[in-house]
């Protein structure tokens, strides 16, 4: 596809996106709006290259898939025998056809498609197939499911949100806290979907990370003003910007301590770091999950390199984040920063007071490579093996095994 | 006279489907038959469509939902609330009232209305 192809192509899915919540909202069914957008994207894709892109995109592709809508709900009216009620028709016309976007209808999707009566990968895919704009097949792919799969997945969802009238709203003020955390949880899940390395086709998860971001872009649009929305957005940007650094040309997992720091993209480095500035601002006395972890990002992000990481400041970050979620996963990576502070030692006794992490590989094969600082060999390679005993990725347990023999 | 609820449990089909006509004509000849006797009756949708409401840490708690039906067998049935709501949110924010809640779980399914 040429350049002028691809701009109008992004053109098309953003403003698609943006329809489709309108007609949600005006038809009260989520089948007859997608497809009638999708019957006017398509338009706009065989029209648009050639003939130019309308002055008013948006109010073109509207138009079009509105009249589509009609369309459809009179032909479903006929086909339920109401065709001798001409009252219907008429009414189905001007309800549609004089309909008005409404600016909050993206947001109202964004709430309805990270419903928490939804199951947590459904939220997953109906994100990715509504406001991503991606085909059935498309989200399929990314998530690493059969297409037959996940389209019984999305109708699924979509019967749900009709029979059980998942409301189509923007949540009130009070709820909104709560909501927001489930809509930021499932951009987060779709990153870490792409972010994590060695299963499934490279590429694709590639550019499910590519998807997240361009949801907390879309988020951060929308809610300029929540912590948890520039949190998030700071924290994946922080995040994607190692993309280059975090694998070896072999496509093995780099430790931050190794990774070629130059290779890290400076752009991202800086939005990540401004915006995590602008969240903070934000949150003076209460404290904010997504932005503490992109405050603890930031340093990273910002450290020449391991051995210069302000640790002081990355265990403080983690002590905030313990008072805001205490959990063990969080006192393991306080425990990590405070052996690079104190050392190996002080490191240890901590991750050997945690509980609950029996089953968590990263438990043991952090204890591995302090009890290897710290030359206790034989200690060091019981528990690479029993890390090697619990699931991981294939890159990750590459990686565990190599260091298992490299202390030989 | 005593009452009796009479529950249903068939295979988890749709009853909107054509394919389920032939049995639901069956339902409504129970009905024209049992009628007398028959306080009301609904259909529900198939257990995709539920909603599972728990109340963590008792009364006034986070109200947890997931997505399906009340899938555990630890619990009884004990009871029953028909709720007439706006929408799905204040039917779960009525369920999370219920003492079942935190003392076990709530499923709210949609009812079928039969045009």
């Amino acid at each position: 596809m040429t350049g002028a192809g691809d701009a109008v192509a992004r053109l098309v899915r953003d403003e698609g996106a943006r329809v489709l919540a309108t007609l949600i909202r005006v038809t009260g069914s989520v089948d007859v709006a997608e497809d009638a957008t999708q019957d006017a994207v398509v338009r706009a894709l065989q029209t648009w290259p050639a003939d130019g892109v309308p002055d008013n995109p948006r109010g073109w592709l509207l138009v079009t898939a509105k009249h589509r809508a009609i369309d459809i709900l009179r032909r479903e009216a006929r086909r339920a025998g109401k065709e001798a009620e001409g009252v219907i028709d008429t009414g189905i016309g001007t309800g549609i056809a004089d309909a008005e976007p409404d600016p909050d209808d993206l947001l109202r999707l964004v709430f309805t498609c990270c419903h928490p009566a939804l199951a947590v990968e459904t939220q997953v895919a109906l994100a990715l197939r509504t406001l991503g704009g991606l085909s059935t097949a498309e989200v399929a792919r990314a998530l690493l499911v059969p297409e037959a799969t996940m389209a019984k997945r999305l109708t699924r969802a979509k019967q749900k949100i009709a029979r059980a009238r998942i409301p189509y709203r923007v949540p009130a003020d009070e709820e909104l806290p709560a909501r927001l955390a489930g809509v930021a949880a499932t951009v987060y899940l779709i990153f870490n979907e792409g972010y994590a390395a060695g299963s499934g086709d490279a590429l694709v998860r590639l550019a499910l990370t590519a998807e997240a971001l361009r949801l907390a872009r879309l988020l951060a649009d929308l809610m300029p003003d929540e912590p948890t929305v520039l949190g998030l957005l700071s924290l994946l940007l922080l995040h994607d910007s190692r993309r280059d650094a975090r694998l070896d040309a072999a496509g093995q997992p780099v430790l931050l301590a190794d990774q070629n720091r130059s290779r890290w993209h400076a752009a991202s480095i800086k939005e990540g770091v401004e915006l995590v500035g602008r969240a903070l601002r934000r949150t003076p006395s209460e404290p904010n999950s997504y932005v503490v972890q992109a405050a603890i990002a930031a340093c990273h992000a910002l450290a020449p390199s391991y051995a210069e990481t302000n640790w002081a400041a990355v265990v403080s970050w983690y002590d905030v984040l313990l008072a805001v979620e205490d959990t063990p996963v969080t006192r393991l990576n306080r425990a990590v920063a405070v052996s690079e502070r104190d050392g190996p030692g002080a490191g240890l006794l901590l991750v050997d007071a945690i509980e609950g992490l029996a089953a968590y590989p990263w438990w043991h094969a952090t204890r591995a490579e302090l009890l290897r600082r710290l030359d206790r060999v034989p200690e060091a390679r019981d528990a690479y093996e029993q890390a090697l005993t619990l699931e991981m990725n294939t890159a990750t347990a590459d990686h565990t095994r190599r260091r298992l023999s490299e202390l030989d | 006279m005593p009452s009796y609820l009479a529950l249903t449990y068939t295979a988890d089909v749709d009853w909107t489907e054509p394919a389920q006509a032939a049995e639901l004509a069956e339902y409504r000849e129970f009905m024209a038959a049992a009628g007398a006797v028959v306080q009301g009756g609904k259909a529900l949708y198939p257990t995709a469509t539920a909603t599972t409401v728990r109340v963590k840490g008792g009364k006034g708690g986070d109200v947890l939902t997931t997505d399906g039906p009340y899938a555990e067998t630890k619990e009884a049935l004990t009871g029953y609330y028909l709720l007439e709501c706006a929408d799905l949110d204040e039917a779960v924010a009525v369920a999370a009232k219920l003492p079942a809640a935190w003392n076990g779980a709530v499923e709210v399914r949609p009812i079928i209305e039969f045009g």
